[in-house]
């Protein structure tokens, strides 16, 4: 049950290994290019929509360049200027910071609570499992994220709520310090997707396991510590890496959750959402491209990060006894 | 705890989880059908009277493009995404499964790195490739990059799915004369199909939801998409246009609802295939 690592299946040995080398290359050959015409879609697009973009925006982040000038060389200046001198730049790092620690935890551990409740029951599993995974592919529209604008507004349902419980938070949307929840609580909403990808990984732990432990006098929380947990650690992982890397890109609530504009006072000024100001609205594009390279840089250190750190909580029952 | 309960509980909490969850939907139907006088005043749910013409306000469309027209602008790209993705993905996949090639493993890798890939790098560079190709306010930009297996996700869905297809049929093929490309078409397409049809549908949902890449490409209001058309309704109306708004908010996530309904079996198992498999 490994998740990210793909172990390929051992090959099996080819009836040709015995056969003389000159034949066999030729063999080879002729088996070789059908793979490559399969492959050449995919090739032309990591070539040219892949590979050669980043050479090309790796190149732009040294550079000012505007759309309609050439690209003018100006060294370390783009990222220098983001690093020291460009207060926005940090807000935006800070506010996209702040909605991967918050939203992601929260969203996991809502998608496993939700999934070990499932898991017990025995009737109407599927029609929960469907229904608590329909806001995952609503979630991402902007129909939505206008709903949520108008229900967490100034006189919106929330704020009604929260009044008549003697709590005056006002709109959320308005308020600096809690427009960015809006965001948290609507990527939290959507925890569907990860929902199901847990109770999938639940329903494969084997149940002598549990009856095992049972016999030992194991009780409810000690199995799920020492049985669900481990088991389920690869699966966690999993879902840990694309959550984080899916954050780092939130878009659309943020834009249109501030109206497009990252407000009230840059509190939803998302990463993204920056990095579309300047390179599209303001035209510096090589500021962006230095932006975008940061975000690279960040998701590649986070994600070495978890995968070192992996080794010490993650567990692959099919490594056992090796 | 009795039995009784033990065995209700679940079931009660699950509901009303499920309730709490779905109210946004509720209201998003409810506001939708609302007179413009209760929408702000009133914290009912259900509006005293059906106001029907917020949705023919909303079905005359934005900058005098109608509903109809944006909404086939969409459908021509969904369903160009959808074919792009089917056919580039499963040939990529087909490869990376079955054939033996030098570079397989670092082919593999890369593609596999690619599904990290924070999309911002790429996104100026290929805005200024396209802008160059004179493809920027087309749908060229939004639908040839699935011709060219671009999206990992699917590419990588489907190698496993193929990984766990038996052998025995391809072989057999193989040995009666078949060649590559016939054994992929005849053989194991067919047998992908479930993998095929979770691709196709996610790329639907995931492309009529998309607006990052629609505000970026699209310019021309007759070309727009029902996404962009619903961000300049927005601009353009107050708060007292809500209803009018929420109409064709519920307008626009209509075919997503239809295809969560129709083909939930095949969603809900292909994400939980996307996290397990391997």
């Amino acid at each position: 049950m490994s998740t990210v690592s793909t172990r390929a299946p051992a090959r099996p040995t080819l009836t040709t290994d015995r056969k003389p080398p000159a034949r066999r290359r030729r063999q080879v050959r002729e088996r070789q290019w059908p793979a490559y015409v399969f492959l050449t879609p995919w090739m032309i697009g990591a070539l040219v929509l892949t590979l050669v973009p980043m050479a090309v925006s790796l190149y732009l982040s040294f550079t000012d360049y505007n759309l309609f000038d050439p690209p003018h060389w100006v060294g370390l200046r783009n990222y220098t200027e983001m690093l020291t001198d460009d207060p926005r730049y940090w807000r935006s790092v800070g506010t996209t910071m702040l909605y991967v620690v918050v939203a992601v935890p929260l969203k996991l551990g809502l998608a496993l609570a939700v999934a070990t409740l499932l898991k017990n029951l025995n009737r109407g599993r599927a029609f929960y499992r469907s229904a608590f995974y329909a806001p995952s592919l609503l979630g991402a529209s902007m129909s939505i994220a206008l709903v949520w604008r108008a229900l967490f507004n100034d006189g919106g349902t929330i704020s009604d709520i929260l009044n008549s419980v003697g709590v005056h938070a006002g709109g959320w949307v308005g308020n600096p310090d809690l427009a960015v929840y809006v965001v948290v609580l609507l990527t939290v909403w959507q925890f569907g997707a990860p929902m199901v990808i847990f109770l999938a990984g639940l329903q494969q732990i084997s149940p002598d396991l549990y009856e095992a432990a049972a016999l030992d006098g194991a009780g409810r929380r000690r199995q799920f510590v020492s049985i669900t947990v481990p088991m389920l650690s690869p699966v966690v992982f999993f879902n840990l890496v694309l959550e984080i890397i899916n954050s780092f890109q939130v878009f659309t609530p943020a834009f249109v959750i501030s109206g497009g504009k990252g407000g009230p006072a840059d509190s939803t000024m998302f990463y993204t959402l920056y990095l579309y100001e300047r390179g599209f609205t303001a035209s510096h594009m090589g500021y962006a491209a230095a932006m975008a390279w940061m975000v690279l840089i960040a998701i590649a250190a986070i994600t070495l990060i978890l995968f070192r750190t992996s080794r010490s909580w993650v567990f692959y029952a099919d490594e056992e006894g090796r | 705890m009795n039995i009784a309960t033990k065995r209700w509980l679940p079931h009660t909490v699950a509901t009303v989880c499920l309730l709490a969850l779905l109210y946004p939907l509720a209201w998003l139907l409810a506001t939708s059908l609302k007179p413009a006088d209760e929408v702000v005043t009133s914290l009912d749910l259900w509006p005293s009277h059906l106001e029907w013409s917020n949705y023919t306000t909303a079905l005359d469309g934005v900058s005098g493009i109608s509903v109809t027209r944006l909404l086939g602008n969409t459908l021509l790209i969904a369903v160009g995404a959808v074919v792009g993705n089917v056919l580039s993905c499963s040939l990529a996949a087909y490869a990376f499964a079955r054939l033996r090639f030098r570079m397989s493993k670092v082919m593999f890798a890369f593609m596999v790195a690619t599904l990290m890939l924070p999309h911002h790098v790429v996104l100026i560079p290929q805005y200024i490739i396209f802008n160059r190709l004179g493809m920027v306010d087309t749908y060229w930009p939004l639908i040839l990059p699935k011709f060219l297996a671009t999206e990992a996700f699917f590419v990588f869905l489907i190698v496993q799915f193929m990984r766990g297809l038996p052998r025995e049929l391809e072989e057999s093929a193989r040995i009666d004369g078949c060649g590559a490309f016939r054994t992929y078409w005849s053989i194991t397409l067919p047998l992908t199909r479930p993998a095929l049809i979770t691709t196709a549908i996610f790329t639907f949902i995931w492309t009529w939801n998309d607006f990052f890449t629609q505000m970026i490409y699209l310019f021309a209001p007759e070309k727009f998409t029902i996404t962009l058309a619903l961000r300049s309704f927005v601009d353009q109306s107050s708060t007292s246009a809500y209803g009018p708004m929420f109409a064709m908010s519920v307008i626009s996530v209509l075919p997503i609802v239809l295809f969560f309904f129709v083909f939930q079996r095949y969603l809900v198992q292909g994400m939980a295939a996307s996290g397990l498999k391997g």
